[in-house]
């Protein structure tokens, strides 16, 4: 498999944090409870599919997956 | 015939007989059983529209709903509760009734204090209230599970985050009354729940003003507002509004729909007694299905949304409920499937007025279900009682008799 990184768009993100609640590893919130990819998005080996459930359950669509 | 005085406003609407044209998300048929209605409604048009309530529009997909929530521009938030009447906007309630600029800083405010980690400290609290309840019933071996458990689990986690009396409660509950449900169509019965409920909070304002504390509302006389200055005792009493309004009745809702779905599906209750895990999966899919609260924007200017032409001066029904049941967006969206592993629901709303206290919601309705499904197991509803729904704006079981154990 090939490697994945993630993105918070920031213009987008709403604070739902349906990410953090499904991939608490790969995103962080913060004071207002706004999201944020964990360092710089690179989804660590064994949290691919965590990175793509949280993609899928967006409302806003804020999450972009990209594969390296 | 006038012993409650809800029962005395219905032959103000007529009964509905073209959904299509004349929609009427206050006509019993609706109240009762809303979902073939919306499919209907679908089936038409992405937009429908009705004479009634001064003239308003139904977006009845998701794409429709999602563009409108996103447009700012053309669709207001200054009135967000479709009435008969469109009284002066007097009691805002910043910022679920504010548009840009003003909106983003008067939600900042109201942001910290309901991240996910600050609901993680008031779980404890709301796990001891959920078993406090459940101790007044449990021995009975039946309950009205609306009227005993639900109702009072999401008035007491915000009676204590804003530190004051679990007790007023019922007082609370009684202005929520007034002014979702009969407050649609009496607009005296509105202004009398403003009136006293502004009378209370600006009471316990000038208390907090002479001994702040650390509750929400001494967080909020703390806050800055744009500028640096701190908020006008209106912008607090607005905010406190709105928390009142929109935090009870919602989750209530969302709690009683969910013990609902769970009271007349066992296969769906043992596997998360078996797969407690499942739970937060299953609050999802509750919130989807069963998603209590529409809300409404009023048309500023003329526009097209999915083709369909909107005119200005109408109001917009934001149904995300019917958004949540649209079959382009969610398959099988008239099932309710507890491990859905997709589910981009709009129950919180979409774009900039999701709801500040989402978090908050979910966590009470997690915890309540947990406690409940922990000591009751096995319950089902009272054939011998009758369930009843929540007129208007917010929908949800307000009568949920149910019987306690297998069945014999």
């Amino acid at each position: 498999m090939s490697k994945l990184r993630i993105r918070v768009d920031q213009d987008k993100c709403q604070g739902h944090a349906r990410c953090k609640s499904l991939a608490p590893e790969l995103f962080e919130l913060d004071e207002y409870g706004n999201a944020h990819e964990v360092g710089d998005g690179t989804v660590p080996a064994g949290l691919e599919d965590k990175a793509w459930l949280a993609q899928t359950n967006c409302p806003e669509i804020a999450i972009e997956v990209t594969e390296e | 015939m006038s012993d409650s005085p809800s029962a005395s406003y219905l032959p103000e609407h007529p009964p509905v007989t073209d959904w299509v044209h004349d929609f009427d998300h206050t006509d019993p048929v609706w109240t009762d059983d809303p979902f073939p209605i919306w499919e209907t409604l679908r089936a038409a048009s992405p937009v429908v529209h009705t004479e009634r309530f001064l003239g308003c529009y139904m977006p009845t997909t998701y794409q429709a709903v999602k563009e409108i929530a996103y447009d700012t521009e053309h669709f207001s938030s200054r009135r967000v509760i479709v009435r008969d009447v469109r009284p002066e906007i007097s009691a805002r309630a910043p910022p679920i009734t504010s548009d840009p600029p003003e909106h983003k800083p008067a939600k900042q405010v109201l942001l910290p204090p309901f991240t996910p980690d600050a609901m993680k400290r008031l779980e404890p609290r709301v796990r001891a209230i959920c078993n406090e309840l459940i101790d007044e019933f449990i021995a009975d071996g039946h309950c009205d599970a609306a009227a005993r458990y639900t109702k009072h689990i999401p008035v007491r986690a915000i009676a204590h985050m804003l530190g004051i009396p679990e007790k007023d409660g019922d007082l609370f509950i009684k202005w929520i009354h007034q002014i979702l449900e009969l407050g649609i169509k009496k607009e005296e019965e509105m202004m009398n729940g403003v009136r006293e409920m502004t009378g209370y909070f600006m009471a316990h304002l000038e208390q907090r003003k002479l001994e702040p504390g650390d509750d929400l509302i001494s967080q909020l006389l703390r806050a800055k507002g744009p500028g640096g200055q701190p908020l006008t005792d209106e912008h607090v009493l607005g905010s406190l509004r709105l928390l009142l309004i929109a935090g009870i009745d919602t989750t209530w809702s969302a709690i009683g729909s969910s013990l609902w779905h769970l009271a007349r599906t066992p296969a769906d209750r043992e596997r998360l007694i078996a797969e407690p895990a499942l739970i937060p999966t299953a609050i999802e899919e509750f919130l989807r299905a069963y998603s209590p609260v529409t809300m409404a924007r009023e048309v500023m200017k003329e526009t097209t949304i999915s083709g369909c032409p909107v005119k200005a001066g109408n109001m917009v029904l934001l149904s995300f409920p019917a958004a949540n049941r649209d079959p382009a967006m969610f398959p099988d969206a008239d099932k309710v499937v507890i491990d859905r592993k997709e589910n981009r629901h709009a129950a919180f709303g979409l774009g900039i007025h999701r709801c500040v206290g989402s978090n908050l919601a979910r966590m009470e309705m997690q915890v309540a279900i947990e406690e409940w499904l922990k000591r009751i197991p096995d319950f089902r509803l009272d054939p011998a009682g009758k369930v009843t729904w929540s007129e208007g704006t917010v929908r949800g079981p307000r009568q949920l008799p149910v019987l306690f154990g297998k069945n014999a």
